[in-house]
C-alpha cells in the first residue's frame, strides 16, 4: 500500500487478520450502539 | 517533556508495506471511549439522589470536563504533535481511566468534590488529549482524503455516546436489579460507582489497544498513485507548513475559530433542549401531543444524525472543498433555522427533518475542521493548531445553553412553553450562523510570511518545534 521513495528499512506486511480484528473490535460496539439508538428512535415514528 | 522509549514517535514509524487501514480503528478505539462524555445524562438523576444534591451541582461535572477538554487540547497540542499518537493515546487513557476510578471512589465515599476532580478535571484532560491525538496522524496517513480520515475518527466521538448510554443502563441494571431503565426507576449510588469502575477497565483495554497498534508514516511516504503536487491545484490548500504559534497570529485562524464557535453554538441550542423542545412545539394547553417516549426517540434520532453528519459531510468536503461545505453548514443552516422557527410547529415531520439536518451540520462542522486546518496551515503542527481551535467548542458550550436558557427564562415556565417562545432564541441562532457565514467567506490563503523554512526537514522540525515562534 505504501510507496516510499527512499526508505531502505525492511518492508513489512500487515496481516489481514489483524486489520479485520481491529475493525471488528471497534465495529461490534458501534453496531450495538447503533442498534439500541435506532430502536429508541422508532418510538418517534410508532408513537 | 521526554516520554518512555516504548511510547516515542521514532519507535512507531511504519515500515514500507504497512497497511494504513489499521489506523482508523486505532483512532476509533480512543474516540469511541472518550465519546462517553456525551452520555452522562444516563446517571445524572442517580447522582442527584445519591449526593442529595441538585441537577446544577451535578451538571458542573460535565462542564468541568468540557472546559478541561478545551484547555488541555490547547495546552498539550504541541506536545502531542512532538511525541506522536502513541504517547498521546497512552496519556489520554491514563487520565481518562484514572478520572473514572477517582470519580467512582468519590461516589462510593459520598464525596462530590472527588467526582469533580476525577471525572471533571482528570477525565477532562484525558478527553482533550484523546480528542486531538489521532487526528493529525490520520491526516498524514490519508493526504488524498483528509476529510474522510478525520470524519472517521470524529464520528467515533459521536458513536461513543451511542454505545455508552445503553451499556450504562444495562450495567446499572446488573448492579442494581431494582433499576430497569424505565422512567421512575433510579439506580443507587453503589451501582453508579460500580459502573464507573467497570467502564474504567473496559476503556483501559480499548484505548491501550489503539495506542499500541497506531503508527505514523515515514516522512517521505505517500499512498500509491497520490501526487502531492495535485493538492496545490485546489483553492486554499497549501503544501507549505505553519507552526501552531504562528497560526494563532493569522486572521485565518480566528476566522475559523468564529466559524466553529457559531456552528457549534447553533447546534448546541437544539441539542440541549431537544426533548422538551419537541414537546413544547406541539403543546396544546397543558399537554403535548408528543409523548415523553417519542421525545426520547427524537433525541436518539438526533444522535444518529450527529454521528452520520460527521462522516458523510466531512467525506463530502474532500470533493467539494472545505470552504463550500461550511457555506452549506452555515447558509443552509440559516434557512433551516428559519423554517424551524416559522413552520416547525405545523407538522412533526417538518420539525424532525429540519432539526435532524441542522444537527448533522453540527457534527459535520466538528469533523471537517481538522481538514480545513490542514488545508490552510499544512500538516506540520495541525494537531496543536486543532487543539487551540477547540477553545471555540468550550466557549460555545457555555454560550449555547446560556442563550437558549436565558431566552426561555424570559418567555415563561418550563412545561408551559410553546413554539412561539422559542422563536427569539432560534432567530438569535440565525444571526450567529450569518456571522459564521461571513467569517467563512473572508477566509483567504495564509500569507507566505508565516510558512516554515523549506530547508528544514520534518524530523528537524519536530526536534525544534518552536524555531519560528519568534517571528
Amino acid at each position: 500500500m505504501s510507496h516510499p521513495a527512499t526508505d531502505n528499512r525492511q518492508p513489512t506486511h500487515t496481516p489481514v487478520g489483524l486489520i479485520a480484528f481491529a475493525w471488528t473490535l471497534v465495529g461490534v460496539p458501534l453496531a450495538y450502539g447503533l442498534y439500541n439508538t435506532v430502536k429508541a428512535a422508532t418510538a418517534l415514528f410508532g408513537g | 517533556m521526554a516520554v518512555p522509549s516504548f511510547l516515542a514517535r521514532d519507535r512507531i514509524v511504519a515500515r514500507p508495506g504497512f497497511n494504513r487501514w489499521l489506523i482508523p480503528p486505532a483512532a476509533l478505539a480512543v474516540h469511541l471511549c472518550i465519546g462517553q462524555a456525551y452520555a452522562t445524562s444516563v446517571y445524572k438523576t442517580a447522582l442527584v439522589e445519591h449526593f442529595d444534591s441538585t441537577l446544577t451541582a451535578i451538571g458542573i461535572i460535565f462542564s468541568i470536563a468540557i472546559v478541561m477538554l478545551g484547555v488541555s487540547a490547547a495546552l498539550f497540542g504541541t506536545w502531542v504533535d512532538r511525541n506522536g499518537p502513541r504517547a498521546a493515546m497512552f496519556t489520554s487513557a491514563c487520565f481518562w481511566v484514572t478520572g473514572f476510578l477517582v470519580g467512582g471512589l468519590g461516589i462510593e465515599t459520598g464525596q462530590l468534590w472527588l467526582l469533580y476532580f476525577g471525572y471533571g478535571f482528570l477525565g477532562g484532560i484525558g478527553l482533550g488529549i484523546g480528542y486531538i491525538s489521532p487526528v493529525s496522524t490520520l491526516i498524514k496517513w490519508f493526504p488524498d482524503r483528509p476529510g474522510l480520515a478525520t470524519g472517521m475518527a470524529i464520528m467515533g466521538f459521536g458513536g461513543g455516546a451511542l454505545i455508552a448510554s445503553p451499556l450504562s443502563r444495562q450495567l446499572m441494571n446488573y448492579y442494581d436489579p431494582t433499576y430497569d431503565g424505565t422512567a421512575g426507576t433510579v439506580p443507587n449510588g453503589e451501582a453508579v460507582a460500580a459502573l464507573f469502575f467497570t467502564l474504567a477497565a473496559v476503556y483501559l483495554v480499548f484505548m491501550m489497544f489503539g495506542a499500541f497498534i497506531v503508527r505514523v508514516p515515514a516522512d517521505d511516504w505517500r499512498p500509491d498513485g497520490f501526487d502531492p503536487s495535485s493538492v496545490k491545484k485546489k483553492a486554499l490548500v497549501t503544501t507549505e507548513n505553519v507552526s501552531a504559534n504562528n497560526a494563532i497570529k493569522t486572521p485565518q485562524f480566528w476566522l475559523l475559530w468564529t466559524v466553529l464557535f457559531c456552528n457549534v453554538t447553533a447546534g448546541i441550542g437544539i441539542l440541549e433542549q431537544a426533548a422538551p423542545m419537541i414537546q413544547d412545539f406541539f403543546r396544546n394547553g397543558e399537554t403535548s401531543t408528543v409523548a415523553a417516549a417519542t421525545a426520547a426517540g427524537f433525541v436518539g434520532l438526533l444522535s444518529l444524525f450527529n454521528m452520520a453528519g460527521r462522516f458523510v459531510w466531512s467525506s463530502t468536503s474532500d470533493f467539494i472543498g472545505r470552504k463550500p461545505i461550511y457555506m452549506v453548514y452555515l447558509g443552509v443552516g440559516m434557512v433551516l433555522y428559519v423554517i424551524l422557527a416559522t413552520l416547525g410547529s405545523t407538522a412533526t415531520w417538518i420539525f424532525v427533518l429540519t432539526a435532524a439536518i441542522i444537527i448533522s451540520f453540527y457534527g459535520g462542522g466538528f469533523a471537517t475542521v481538522p481538514a480545513y486546518l490542514r488545508d490552510l496551515f499544512g500538516t506540520y503542527q495541525v494537531g496543536a493548531i486543532h487543539g487551540r481551535l477547540l477553545t471555540a467548542w468550550a466557549a460555545a458550550g457555555v454560550a449555547g445553553p446560556l442563550i437558549v436558557n436565558g431566552v426561555l427564562d424570559t418567555q415563561g415556565t418550563p412545561g408551559q412553553l410553546v413554539a412561539a417562545n422559542y422563536r427569539p432564541a432560534l432567530f438569535i441562532m440565525v444571526g450567529l450562523l450569518a456571522v459564521g457565514f461571513v467569517a467563512n467567506l473572508l477566509i483567504r490563503p495564509v500569507a507566505a510570511k508565516w510558512f516554515e523554512p523549506k530547508a528544514t526537514d520534518p524530523a528537524t522540525a519536530r526536534a525544534n518545534p518552536e524555531r519560528s515562534a519568534a517571528r
